[in-house]
């Protein structure tokens, strides 16, 4: 059974139709990036997962969206909290809180329910070092978020996402507003991350998808084109979009 | 390099003037604002005493203290702070946070907007009619701290989801995507951000409900009360209204002047400490919101 699967999924924005009828199913402990130009549906793809889209007013959604076989937009409404513990997002520009580095890691756990000083300490500490953070700020968990670089915000944001344990983490567009070194530092993590989660990252950079990805989806105008190894696509992708696109000649 | 032509000088004129007229503008409302400051210093401030600010008025009110009208004025401008922020913060909370658009969030809009428009006499008027005696409060505090209270409202409501809107949308979704619920988004998030903003909104509305005398004209307001008020029924005085009263009617006007000129006085400091010391918590709260 595939870790995630959407059945045949529409998407409406009132009228607007941004998702045409999409079936895809993605591996457990892989990494899978969505291309394609802007407008496409990417980010509205991966909203699906974590049910971002229900925040929209107007969206309708036809289909069926899988995770561990369960469909989550049959679920009860309580169990929508639950659901996105389960399912991390990080987002396209870095928004930690306006709290302390320590709390913002905090967050996610205290929003559990978890009180122990001493297990929330350690969560905040290994969430911080497997984000690759810790040396960096280690000795100023108290000072403001804000005071971090806008590459280390977003890292502290996945250190965020990573401390409540989900097994899924959604990624829109993660190292857009950050300089090589820092967006380096971000692909170095989701290969790390790859061996305890599975990540769906869309990403606008052709070769950041050939870097860090397994698997690559090639989304145009709401339909996906084109799905398979990051490989293929990239070496010989079976449908002319796809190629027009990955080398440059539109989007 | 081309030289300017003569459309884009006087278009650099226009614009200069503008600028100068409006900086002018803002200078002279400052100096307008100093004025009347300055007036009401040199007036009033050789009747304020200890004994002016601790005692009762005596002799027709053209001696003596404002002790009970002070009194009276901070127990309403408690009183209805007491029942507008609560409701109005929640109010405001519910049209911005939960209330979905459409006509029932466009109705409460128009009635907040309306309602901070209508003048304070109605609102007294209503007071009376609601307060004082259909639910049979009579003249008391409660009845007039429930008329300044619905008065204060629309102001608590609106400036309440101006303070939200001005929270960054990316929180709440960094939040939920936590698996937060949103009452726990807006209470460990939202709120703490837009505290600082929804403080001015209540000092503005301090600062109303301590200067209004029409409202509590019908509803609370004691002509001549030496004794302090023992309970939420009673009568009180208050600075608007002793100052209304001291400079309109009574036998003696003229020997109340100064009285009056020092009531005048006490009611501007009252409430110029209310708003620096709300302007202070209010920079030291945007300060602490980056680190709790
Ligand atoms: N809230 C919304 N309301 C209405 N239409 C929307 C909304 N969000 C997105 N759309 C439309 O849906 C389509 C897909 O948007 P989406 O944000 O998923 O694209 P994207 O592939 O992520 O683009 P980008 O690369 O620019 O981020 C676009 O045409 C967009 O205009
Ligand atoms: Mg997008």
């Amino acid at each position: 059974m595939s870790k995630i699967a959407t059945q045949n999924i529409h998407l409406y924005y009132r009228d607007f139709h941004a998702l045409k009828g999409i079936t895809m199913a993605i591996e457990s402990h892989s990494v899978t990036a969505l291309i394609g130009p802007s407008g496409c549906g990417k980010s509205t793809y991966l909203r699906l997962f974590n049910r971002m889209n229900d925040l929209i007013e107007g969206v309708r959604i036809e289909g069926e969206v899988l995770i561990d076989g369960i469909d989550i937009y049959k679920i009860k409404k309580q169990e929508i909290d639950p659901l996105r513990r389960n399912v991390g997002m990080v987002f396209q520009k870095p928004n930690p809180f306006p709290k302390s580095i320590f709390e913002n890691v905090a967050y996610g756990l205290r929003v559990n329910g978890i009180t122990n000083r001493q297990f929330i300490e350690e969560k905040v500490e290994q969430s911080l070092q497997q984000a690759a953070l810790w040396n960096e700020v280690k000795d100023k968990l108290k000072k403001s978020a804000f005071d971090l670089s806008g590459g280390q915000q977003q890292r502290l944001c996945i250190a965020r996402a990573l401390a409540i344990e989900p097994s899924i983490i959604l990624m829109d567009e993660p190292a857009s507003a950050l300089d090589p070194i820092s967006t380096g530092k971000i692909e170095d993590l989701i290969f790390e991350l790859k061996n305890d989660y599975t990540i769906i990252i869309v990403t606008h950079n052709m070769q950041q998808a050939g870097r860090v990805s397994d698997n690559t989806a090639f989304f145009y105008m709401g339909d996906l084109i084109e799905f398979g190894t990051t490989k293929k696509i990239f070496t010989s992708p079976a449908k002319q979009e796809t190629e027009n696109y990955i080398s440059g000649r539109f989007g | 390099m081309e030289f300017p032509k003569k459309a884009d000088r006087l278009k650099r004129l226009t614009q200069n003037i503008i600028f100068w007229m409006a900086r002018g503008l803002s200078y002279g409302i400052v100096v307008i604002l100093l004025l009347i400051l300055f007036f009401i210093v040199r007036q009033g401030i050789e009747v304020i005493s200890w004994e002016f600010l601790t005692t009762s008025p005596r002799e027709g009110m053209t001696k003596g203290g404002i002790f009970p009208a002070i009194v009276g004025t901070f127990y309403l401008v408690m009183g209805s702070m007491l029942f507008a922020v609560p409701i109005g913060v929640m109010a405001g909370i519910y049209v911005h946070e939960y209330a979905k658009a459409g006509p029932v969030k466009r109705l409460i809009r128009i009635m907040t907007d309306n309602l901070a428009g209508v003048p304070s006499i109605i609102f007294g008027l209503f007071g009376m009619a609601l307060f004082v005696n259909q639910l049979n409060f009579g003249t008391s505090i409660l009845a007039g701290s429930l008329t300044l209270g619905l008065m204060a409202l629309p102001i608590v409501i609106r400036t309440t989801e101006e303070a939200l809107i001005a929270v960054a949308d990316h929180y709440r979704h960094a939040s939920l995507a936590l698996g937060a619920t949103r009452w726990y988004t807006i209470h460990k998030v939202v709120l703490p951000i837009a505290m600082p903003n929804i403080l001015t909104g209540l000092i503005l509305a301090v600062g109303r409900v301590s200067g209004e005398t029409a409202p509590i004209l019908f509803t609370v307001a004691a002509y001549f009360l030496p004794r302090l008020p023992s309970g939420i029924l009673d009568q009180c005085m208050a600075l608007p209204y002793h100052l209304y009263v001291i400079s309109t009617s009574g036998t003696q006007i003229e020997a109340a002047r100064p009285m009056a000129y020092g009531t005048a006085l006490v009611l501007i400091v009252i409430v110029m400490i209310v708003n620096l010391s709300a302007a202070g918590l209010r920079h030291y709260l945007s300060k602490k919101v980056k680190m709790n």
